[in-house]
């Protein structure tokens, strides 16, 4: 059994929700913080940009497309189990989930490609921030999408729907940190 | 179906909520608990253990600063990379193992649901969890002091280039893992930071509202949020600086394009938030034991609130007087001086209303009430002597100076250690249900406090003289090696070693009231607040379920005109 604090809910939001804001406050931060050091530098040094031509910008607009999509999905998922349809909440929490799953796997191909033509995490510190920075955001994508599974298993047996809600949340930002990125990243020369 | 929980449930049933989470039996039940008193003791003990290390770690320093060249007894020869390597990971250990844990998860822990009047955090798992990670953390940075190299030697604040390159600090295995260690402990305190923001948010009990909270509730949950607001940026930093360690990247290494500097400003940008971290639930521990035993309402209440969260905002604006030498353009020291000159108006503003807190008050100078009393006195000095640091001008004089040293103990002494024996004293009958001896106490307080003067003071003087920090050995600098200067070392080891000579007196005092003292009653001093309104020590779910508290008023109701008693607890009707 739960303990009463568990149940309580003084402020009329559920806790869970509630917590889950407080963790992306925590994580604003903390992609904030690498951002800034990161847009500091990009200033001090026009140079960079002779790294950034050889960024991707068309395979980085693709996995923009999937992400938005996948984030579609997700709320798709969240006005299903608002029905208490927890079987097409779990069926398009699989949809978000096989999102992420091309994400990652475009995303490995373009490191790949990257790295077998030079361009390494050592090579000069625009890649250092490149691969930190998508890979720290790639590391993101892999947990939200494992939690995801979680709460998709439990949502098609109708169970902890309310959870559905609050994957989605964080699934935003996860795409919301990528908007950043991407730009950031591969756009600007 | 979005939020089950979102109606406004008072609470069901608490009879099966307390048959309830019956978890592992034995001695395991501590170790797999998630009641928030047990991963309280945990958090607290692990502290205290840490504590002893960070001790004697200092005693080997201040004897070989006292006594060059001679063997310490119990350590021996200390070699000038041994050296760094103590003073690093003194300062590690007493902020992010000892304040952090004691003051913030023990107390916190402890604390918030018994005052809020809930049975246990809102996410007793993620709590446990939270210990699980810090106890980790806990193992790397004790491993980082014995493997290959030694420990890392480039002092707390970790800055490039030398933390950054194995070559130049000679501790590539140390100085990795005690990143790591550190960017765990971090992990651990933002898992245990969101419990407690969402339980004082969420489960307070029915009546309480916002302006009923104890301040030290408010004053550990506004602590949390500012760690959970700064800390981001230094483990995004933590990341970079992992990669310059391990893969050879260049964040801070100019010749690659990066800058040493941005590391000082991540690490800052944490570093001075930290210091209000861990200063607001001193304060709100002080608060409550002045209020108490001076049987006065706390003074302006509401203001120290507001305070509290201005003081919060601009910690944030003021991390680059720590770099008024490193480079900085003059224009934004000039801004930085006036932040921090500003953000002692707060803090000062806090001293007063304690002080207004105790005017005319009936006070009772029992333990606890003395380690109060010493914590704004000492915590005065180290305030005062902080804004010859906040200015540009002065610190360029100053800065890397023993000055800076003696400050920043003036600050973290009464904070870790006054304010964690205040907390420790005041809470004790609660926590484990006896009373503590108050003549072993009182002897255990003069004992600490008093050397303690003895210890900074004349780190004050050798500062202003000009001996610079983190120097092995001040013999090979003929302006500081004169006999003035160094009988000002050897009286500040010599009162350390008094100081660590009288906490065997603690220890004792704690293991014979355990064992022996009086039976503490449930509310020994005539307290307001709800963790006074069950047993000692609280059952586990903290109130029987026919007794879970109901609010009825603030928890600073003392001396009420026309009442018989001279107290009113939060949950009695009238």
């Amino acid at each position: 059994m739960r303990p009463i604090a568990t149940t309580r809910a003084a402020t009329g939001i559920a806790t869970g929700k509630l917590a889950v804001w407080w963790v992306l406050a925590s994580e604003v931060v903390i992609f904030g913080g690498l951002l800034a050091s990161y847009v500091m530098h990009r200033l001090g040094h026009p140079e960079w940009a002779d790294a950034a031509v050889h960024t991707n910008p068309t395979i980085g607009a693709f996995n923009t497309f999937v992400l938005l999509s996948s984030s579609l999905t997700a709320v798709l998922a969240h006005q299903a189990a608002e029905r208490g349809d927890g079987r097409t909440a779990a069926k398009f929490l699989y949809f978000t989930i096989a999102g992420a799953a091309i994400f990652i796997g475009v995303k490995s191909y373009e490191w790949w490609y990257e790295i077998s033509h030079g361009y390494t995490i050592t090579s000069n510190t625009f890649w250092a921030f490149y691969y930190s920075a998508a890979g720290l955001h790639a590391f993101h994508v892999i947990a939200g999408a494992v939690i995801m599974a979680f709460v998709a298993r439990d949502a098609k047996r109708n169970v902890e729907l309310h959870r559905v809600e609050l994957i989605g949340i964080y699934w935003h930002f996860v795409d919301i940190v990528w908007i950043f990125l991407f730009p950031l990243l591969y756009i600007a020369k | 179906m979005t939020q089950p929980a979102a109606a406004p449930v008072r609470d069901h049933s608490p009879e099966d909520a307390h048959d309830a989470h019956h978890g592992p039996e034995g001695w395991l039940k501590y170790v797999w608990s998630t009641d928030h008193k047990v991963i309280a003791m945990q958090y607290m003990f692990t502290g205290m253990f840490m504590a002893l290390v960070g001790g004697f770690m200092a005693y080997v320093f201040r004897m070989q600063l006292a006594f060059p060249g001679f063997e310490v007894p119990g350590f021996g020869l200390v070699s000038p990379g041994e050296y760094n390597a103590l003073v690093t990971n003194h300062g590690t250990i007493m902020i992010f193992w000892v304040a952090m844990p004691v003051l913030l998860a023990a107390f916190g822990n402890y604390l918030i649901p018994l005052m809020v009047g809930a049975d246990d955090m809102v996410f007793p798992k993620i709590n446990r969890l939270s210990f699980q990670v810090f106890f980790v953390s806990t193992i790397v940075i004790l491993a980082s002091l014995v493997v290959e190299g030694g420990g890392f030697a480039g002092a707390w604040t970790a800055y490039p280039p030398l933390s950054a390159d194995g070559t130049y600090n000679l501790t590539p295995l140390g100085s990795t893992l005690w990143l790591v260690g550190v960017g765990l402990e971090f992990v651990a305190f933002l898992l245990g930071g969101i419990n407690f923001i969402t339980t004082l948010m969420n489960s307070r009990a029915p009546g309480m509202r916002a302006f009923d909270v104890p301040v030290v509730v408010w004053m550990i949950v506004i602590a949390s949020i500012l760690f959970m607001l700064s800390v981001g940026p230094l483990l995004a930093g933590a990341i970079m600086l992992l990669f310059d360690q391990t893969l050879g990247t260049g964040f801070f290494n100019p010749g690659m394009g990066g800058d040493p500097v941005l590391w000082q400003h991540l690490f800052w940008f944490f570093g001075h938030p930290e210091v209000y971290v861990v200063l607001l639930p001193a304060m709100g521990v002080v608060a409550e034991i002045m209020t108490t035993f001076a049987r006065k309402k706390l003074f302006a209440y509401r203001t120290v609130i507001f305070t509290v969260v201005a003081t919060g905002v601009l910690s944030f604006f003021v991390w680059a007087h720590h770099q008024f030498i490193a480079g900085i353009d003059p224009r934004m020291a000039n801004l930085f001086t006036i932040t921090t000159l500003l953000i002692s108006v707060p803090i000062a503003e806090l001293c007063f209303i304690y002080i207004a807190t105790l005017w005319r008050g009936s006070i009772t100078l029992t333990t606890p009430m003395l380690w109060a009393l010493a914590f704004v006195a000492e915590f005065l000095i180290g305030g005062v002597t902080g804004i010859f640091l906040g200015a540009a001008g002065a610190d360029i004089y100053f800065h890397d100076t023993y000055f800076v040293l003696a400050h920043f103990h003036y600050t973290f002494f009464p904070i870790a250690i006054i304010g964690t024996f205040a907390a420790f004293t005041y809470w004790f009958p609660k926590m484990f249900g006896k009373m503590m001896n108050e003549t072993l106490g009182k002897v255990h307080f003069w004992g600490t406090v008093i050397p303690f003067n003895f210890i900074f003071i004349p780190l004050f003087v050798l500062g202003m003289g000009g001996q610079h920090r983190r120097i092995y050995n001040y013999e090979h600098f003929n302006e500081l090696a004169g006999p003035g200067f160094q009988n000002m070392r050897v009286i500040a080891t010599v009162s350390l070693l008094v100081m660590l000579a009288f906490q065997f007196v603690f220890f004792y005092n704690c293991w014979k009231s355990w064992r022996s003292g009086k039976k503490a009653s449930r509310n020994p001093w005539k307290a307001n607040s709800l963790e006074w309104t069950t047993e000692s020590p609280p059952p586990h779910g903290n109130w029987r379920p026919d007794e879970m508290p109901v609010v009825y008023r603030g928890p600073y109701e003392y001396s009420v005109p026309d009442r018989d008693d001279d107290y009113w607890p939060q949950n009695v009707p009238n």
